[in-house]
């Protein structure tokens, strides 16, 4: 039995910020509570800091199968748990994909082995992730599947598209998909615009996201599907997806926090470290996108975590790779939109732990007696420069390199065993 | 010092007053090019390479006897054939060449931004000849001198740029030049040929070529590329001529004086009437050319003074 005393409970369910305590029985929260705590064997001091419950980060890339020299479960594991990150949704864009039961068993047994924190695999929806014949959705999610998503590769054949979400629908399955038309996107290194025609980049127009997403919405009210936009990130797509949550379609939608925290005059001269898929937009976007957050519009907030090593971004800005690590910096990130005032601690953790995991349907993400012990404590002022090297992940792509962050993870608790802090 | 750069990378970190130095130290150097014995020792000593990822004679040619005038060692190293081929990334290539210790090194490559990124990798000073769709500082500057040779100066000039805006890094050069020297800029294209949001540039569009080029100092005419010609972005090179080609009757719209200028080669029936871009009292397309060469001359000139400079400074040079 622990208890944590002289802390501020960030409740996302409740939506409150309160001094008080959290007391841990096994691998569950047996109690929450304000004034004088209960007696307890272990006792850790809080230090009037914060505890949440733990990140729960949909979308994250380990490079098992295919690419473990840019990250394995054992070094994503460390990163998550030094970033309060305690479920891991890994995608399966891995070489080969995930898109049978035998790889992804071999996927939970490497987790299994090496990590500290949760890790729920999400497989490919299509075989190969190439848009032409549906996995096996059924026995997939027997093995433990919580969504079903191509990544990045849009589904171009909507006949294709329609029968998977079909079948998903009978299953209950939620289908994650990547909205950008493909046409519009094809070639583009970042969004059209007046940077872009500076710079003489590849460039695709915000309105292509829109499409895609009006397309995918058209099929999600055929089929009824579940469905989750894993990255909105224009301003224009945002009536789109609140028109459809209005027509009460089964739909959520996330954000990567690299989306709500730069904009595309980021890619400077040409950083590459900067590139993303989608590309960095606006700052009238990002503004955008930062409100849908706070509304609720936009349900979850994500790392996006990509690792690339060095040689895959050293290369001139069209050639290079896309993405960016990101399991540790997430929160420091976050925190600057709690510390611009523009979202309170619940509401980040709305869409950092809470959302996230009722779209999965797994019990973490709230802080109430009965709840999965999956907890992080952190200093949300503590001041630091981030130094890309000291990164716990193999690899250290990361945009935030030297720049000046705020809020430092002091514990991270998953089924109530400490993974992380001292 | 009036010209402190240590690359010329592009027009855009460019003062005016260091446009302004290039293209007076320029001026001397049309007039020694105009002499029979060209040679000068001002680079002696110094090793120039030139590293071509893309096919270039005209560049090429231009760099490789500026350099030689002033009496470089110039290298020529056609970078398609050799090492890219092989696998070999860009940043490895570029510190190849830099352990042999180059002074100069004249780049051009397909993809923007490609030479600013071996900028930062080698110890040399660095010229762009040109980077996907980025910059070409030195055809801008050619075409900067050309003018203010032609014109008598170089502000408050009416000039369009016609043609292919989207896919041009001479186009981007030139506007950026232009609108620090305090031009007027019009850019005059079919719509699917022009940036976004390239108004919000300081310059004015337009789609329609009697309208672009009413009262007109200077008509920049640029080279529509091959494969752009059919159905992609324009429906085909007739209708394109029909419209966007420049021809006497297009040209009157300019002013009585205006002077047509093209950065080569031409699509003589393309962009361009034969006649038009033979006509000596219009045309200073060879003017450019000779241009080419004492801007490139001078850039060089400049940056080496720049490069010596330095590494007196540092103590690597006596």
């Amino acid at each position: 039995m622990t208890l944590i005393t002289n802390i501020r409970l960030i409740d996302p369910e409740a939506g409150t910020d309160t001094p008080g305590w959290l007391r841990i029985e096994g691998d569950t929260i047996a109690e929450t509570g304000t004034g004088t705590p209960p007696a307890a064997k272990t006792v850790i001091d809080g230090r009037g800091k914060c505890l949440a419950p733990g990140i729960v980060d949909i979308g994250v890339k380990i490079g098992e199968p295919g690419d473990r020299h840019k990250e394995s479960f054992r070094s994503a594991g460390r990163a998550a748990a030094a970033g309060g990150v305690t479920t891991i949704v890994t995608r399966p864009d891995t070489a080969p994909a995930i898109d049978t039961p035998e790889v992804l068993e071999f996927v939970t047994r490497r987790a299994r082995e090496d990590t500290p924190v949760r890790i729920k695999p999400m497989a490919a929806l299509t075989k190969g992730r190439e848009g032409r014949e549906m996995v096996e959705i059924g026995f997939l999610l027997d093995a433990g599947a919580v969504a079903f998503s191509d990544v990045d590769r849009v589904t171009e054949n909507t006949k294709v598209l329609s029968r998977c979400m079909t079948y998903a629908r009978s299953l209950g399955a939620l289908i994650i998909a990547h909205p950008q038309d493909p046409g519009l996107s094809s070639g583009a290194a970042v969004t059209s615009g007046k940077f872009a025609s500076l710079r003489g980049l590849p460039a695709v127009t915000p309105m292509a996201e829109r499409m895609a997403l009006d397309r995918d919405m058209a099929l999600v009210e055929m089929t009824g599907v579940k469905y989750h936009a894993d990255q909105i990130t224009t301003a224009r797509a945002l009536p789109a997806l609140e028109r459809a949550k209005a027509n009460g379609l089964d739909v959520t939608a996330g954000v990567s926090i690299h989306h709500l925290t730069l904009n595309e005059f980021d890619v400077g001269d040409y950083r590459t470290f900067f590139k993303f898929k989608p590309p960095l937009r606006s700052e009238d976007d990002r503004v955008a996108l930062v409100q849908a957050v706070a509304s609720g519009l936009i349900d979850v907030i994500c790392s996006m975590h990509t690792p690339q090593d060095e040689e895959s971004k050293r290369l001139p800005f069209e050639e290079a790779a896309s993405g960016a690590v990101g399991l540790e910096t997430l929160l420091p990130a976050a925190l600057r939109l709690y510390h611009s005032g523009d979202l309170d601690l619940p509401t980040l953790f709305r869409a950092l732990s809470l959302n996230p995991s009722r779209r999965l349907g797994l019990e973490t993400g709230r802080l109430s007696a009965g709840a999965p012990a999956d907890l992080v404590l952190f200093d949300p002022e503590a001041p630091f420069v981030m130094n890309r090297h000291e990164l716990r992940s193999k690899s250290k792509n990361t945009p935030y390199d030297g720049a000046r962050m705020q809020g430092k993870v002091l514990a991270t608790f998953v089924s109530g065993r400490q993974v992380f802090g001292d | 010092m009036t010209f402190t750069q240590k690359h010329l990378l592009g027009i855009e970190p460019l003062h005016p007053i260091e446009i302004a130095a290039v293209l007076d130290l320029a001026d001397t150097y049309v007039d020694l090019n105009r002499r029979s014995d060209k040679r000068s020792d001002t680079l002696a000593g110094l090793t120039q390479i030139n590293m071509f990822f893309e096919n270039s004679t005209r560049t090429q040619a231009s760099f490789e006897l500026a350099g030689k005038r002033l009496g470089a060692d110039v290298m020529n190293m056609a970078m398609q054939a050799s090492s890219i081929k092989k696998g070999e990334t860009l940043i490895d290539t570029a510190l190849t060449l830099n352990a042999m210790h180059p002074d100069l090194l004249v780049v051009r490559h397909p993809h923007s931004g490609a030479v600013n990124l071996l900028a930062e990798k080698v110890n040399c000073a660095v010229l762009n000849a040109g980077d996907g769709k980025h910059e070409h500082p030195t055809q801008a500057l050619l075409d900067a001198l050309t003018i203010r040779r032609a014109k008598g100066r170089l502000h408050r000039l009416n000039i369009a740029i016609c043609g292919d805006i989207a896919h041009s890094r001479v186009a981007r050069s030139n506007i950026i030049l232009l609108g620090k020297m305090e031009n007027r800029i019009r850019l005059v294209g079919p719509p699917t040929l022009m940036p976004v949001q390239i108004d919000q540039f300081g310059v004015e569009v337009y789609d329609d070529m009697a309208e672009g080029l009413k009262d007109v100092d200077v008509v920049m005419m640029l080279r529509l590329q091959r494969e752009r010609m059919d159905g992609g972005f324009i429906p085909s090179e007739r209708e394109y001529y029909h419209r966007y080609g420049l021809d006497a009757e297009k040209l009157a719209h300019a002013k009585d004086d205006a002077i047509v200028m093209h950065p080569g080669p031409m699509n003589r029936g393309v962009e361009i009437d034969g006649t038009i871009a033979d006509d000596i009292n219009r045309s200073v397309i060879q003017e450019q050319v000779e241009m080419g060469v004492a801007v490139r001359m001078a850039a060089m000139d400049l940056l080496a003074r720049n490069l010596r400079a330095s590494r007196e400074e540092k103590g690597v040079m006596a």
